[in-house]
């Protein structure tokens, strides 16, 4: 088995043994669950308004209502629940004298960022999977258009993927894990944040690529249904420059 | 095998080790002896890759430990001072995942770990999360992960603490049995440690090594001259002066203990009976008369604390110099 399988199956099997994904997924999907049902309730009672106003059958867009409402809210629930998941990686290795360990191993440290990201990225989407079901019940009762949900659900993956990045290079910072979870949450809201200084200013290209830095306008293009490879770039550049980061972080850490 | 040539470890101010060199030949077994903060553990550090020494050059089989470190992490293995242990997996899960980085797999892996359980009596325990293991069945799963992929070149960060005295015996009768196959480095505090299992001993102190012999070499080579400690009942008040007139006594000291004496007289030589002779023929009352022998113990409390202000030992010893 080459070092990077191992270090996945290891790091699942970490996951899985610790009540940390269980309370996290569970978390994760009563907000996505409670979300949905409180847009779907708020959507039935402006249709009944609808039907009673116009009399006859409303045409309600569920895409529309539910959805993007839904994905937009997610967004900030993956801010406050994927660097909970982020957070032990590589601190607690440094905290429990693992990290010598793994130091001295013939393993590369590029085998032991990708082993940790791809193992928490599997779980996040096996959490994001489970999500499904709320669109596939919803089908059963209703009509509504498969594809933005399906961009909407790529867009989580890859915002996902890149708050799991930030979260694996704050967590290789410090070997304190409540210190690695509020680094990832600061570095995810000044990202946030830079949304609203694109928009202070304006339309200078100072205003355009601050907006880009942020992670929101690329998620409400693909929640809308807009595939945009500027937005696709923009995540797995993300992505892949806080694993680089993280790299770094680590290699440099023991030649000190 | 191992090749250290002046290596020095500086953290800021701090100097860790300082100009360390020292040799372990193929099939040998090295002791790495030195009290608290002495710069064991930043030394063997500097020998797996895991930190860089600031001056000089170590090599492990061949290969500088900073220009090639994956050469020579694939032919160490090591214990470092904790046992690098994931809590959440079982004794034979965490010993596959070592085996898995190490490359090994298949039949070839469940041989390494079949035998690693074995020589270090961990089959009753495989099945068991390590969190819930006692601090030596810990140090056990330690050891046998830096022995699971048979490496040619062990180093051991004081691989018998925590252990029974049952287990120490066995431990170290399984660091015995790699001599000639296996060089080995172990660090520890531990003299009788270092004497029962090793070739060689290195003394290192403040980051320095004071002394480099065979355990037995080593405190003969300290040793200058024999010593007699006698206890008198009425001693006079010039007792220390007195005892020169015996033909082959060379110093006479006085001891913490009025009524003692430490007499010393060349090496090699026994004068016992004359100075028995001499105390009953002045009639002082002898109480008591003993060879003090230097024991591998006291030398390395001296080697290691000549520097220091430590209270000095009450049997004398102190005023021999080095
Ligand atoms: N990362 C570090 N930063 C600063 N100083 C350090 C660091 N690691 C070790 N030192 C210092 O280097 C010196 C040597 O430490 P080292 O751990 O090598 O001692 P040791 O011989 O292994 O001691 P012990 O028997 O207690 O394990 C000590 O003074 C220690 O404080
Ligand atoms: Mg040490």
């Amino acid at each position: 088995m080459p070092p990077v399988q191992a270090i996945i199956a290891k790091e699942l099997r970490s996951y899985f043994v610790s009540p940390i994904v269980y309370v996290v997924g569970g978390v994760f999907l009563l907000t996505f669950g409670f979300l949905a049902y409180l847009y779907i309730v708020f959507t039935g009672a402006q249709a009944i308004q609808l039907m009673q106003m116009q009399g006859g059958t409303a045409q309600i867009n569920l895409n529309d209502l539910v959805f993007r409402n839904l994905f937009a809210s997610m967004r900030f629930v993956l801010l406050l629940i994927l660097p909970i998941l982020t957070m032990r990686l590589l601190a607690e290795e440094r905290k429990l004298r693992t990290f010598e360990f793994l130091m001295t191993a013939p393993v590369r440290v590029s085998e032991i960022i990708v082993g940790k990201f791809i193992s928490v990225y599997l779980v996040f989407i096996g959490m994001l999977l489970l999500t499904t079901l709320v669109p596939l019940t919803l089908a059963l009762f209703s009509d509504f258009d498969w594809y933005p949900v399906l961009t909407g659900y790529l867009g989580m993956a890859l915002l996902g993927g890149f708050f799991l990045a930030v979260g694996l290079f704050a967590s290789s910072i410090t070997e304190n894990q409540i210190v690695a979870a509020f680094t990832s949450f600061g570095l995810l809201l000044m990202c946030w944040l830079l949304a609203g200084l694109g928009s202070l200013l304006g339309d200078t290209p100072a205003g355009h690529v601050v907006s880009y830095l942020s992670f929101m306008e690329h998620f409400d293009h693909l929640v809308r249904g807009l595939v945009d490879t500027k937005d696709l770039v923009y995540y797995v550049s993300g992505t892949v420059l806080m694993l680089f980061l993280a790299h770094r972080v680590v290699d440099s850490s023991r030649w000190k | 095998m191992i090749e250290v040539r002046n290596i020095t470890k500086r953290y800021g101010n701090l100097t860790a080790i300082d100009r360390v060199t020292f040799r372990v030949d193929k099939g040998e077994v090295l002791a790495f002896l030195g009290p608290n903060g002495a710069g064991k553990t930043t030394t063997m550090r500097i020998l797996t890759s895991f930190i860089p020494a600031t001056e000089g050059t170590a090599q492990v089989a061949g290969f500088d430990c900073a220009e090639q470190p994956d050469e020579v992490k694939k032919r160490i293995g090591y214990l470092p001072e904790t046992p690098p242990v994931y809590q959440e997996l079982t004794v034979s899960e965490y010993l596959a995942f070592v085996g898995q980085l190490r490359g090994l797999s298949g039949k070839e892996l469940t041989a390494g770990m079949d035998r690693v359980m074995e020589r270090l009596s961990l089959g009753s325990v495989r099945q068991r999360l390590i969190a819930n293991l006692s601090r030596g069945y810990r140090q056990r799963v330690g050891l046998a992960q830096a022995l699971i992929h048979d490496p040619p070149v062990l180093i051991l960060d004081e691989p018998t603490v925590g252990l029974d005295p049952k287990q120490i015996i066995e431990i170290r009768e399984l660091i015995k049995s790699l001599t000639g196959s296996h060089s080995v480095i172990l660090s520890t505090h531990i003299l009788p440690e270092a004497t029962a299992v090793c070739q060689r001993v290195v003394i290192i102190n403040g980051g320095r090594i004071v002394a480099e012999d065979t355990p037995d070499q080593l405190s003969a080579r300290l040793r200058r001259s024999e010593k007699i400690s006698v206890t008198l009942r009425t001693p006079p008040a010039d007792v220390l002066k007195r005892f020169l007139d015996v033909a082959g006594v060379e110093h006479v000291l006085a001891t913490s203990e009025p009524h003692t004496v430490l007499i010393e007289c060349a090496l090699g030589r026994d004068i016992r009976e004359e100075v028995a002779r001499f105390v009953v023929g002045q009639d002082w009352g002898l109480l008591e008369m003993k060879p003090v022998s230097m024991t591998l113990e006291d030398v390395f409390l001296k080697l290691t604390q000549r520097e220091d202000s430590l209270p000095k030992p009450n049997d004398g010893t102190e005023s021999e110099r080095l």
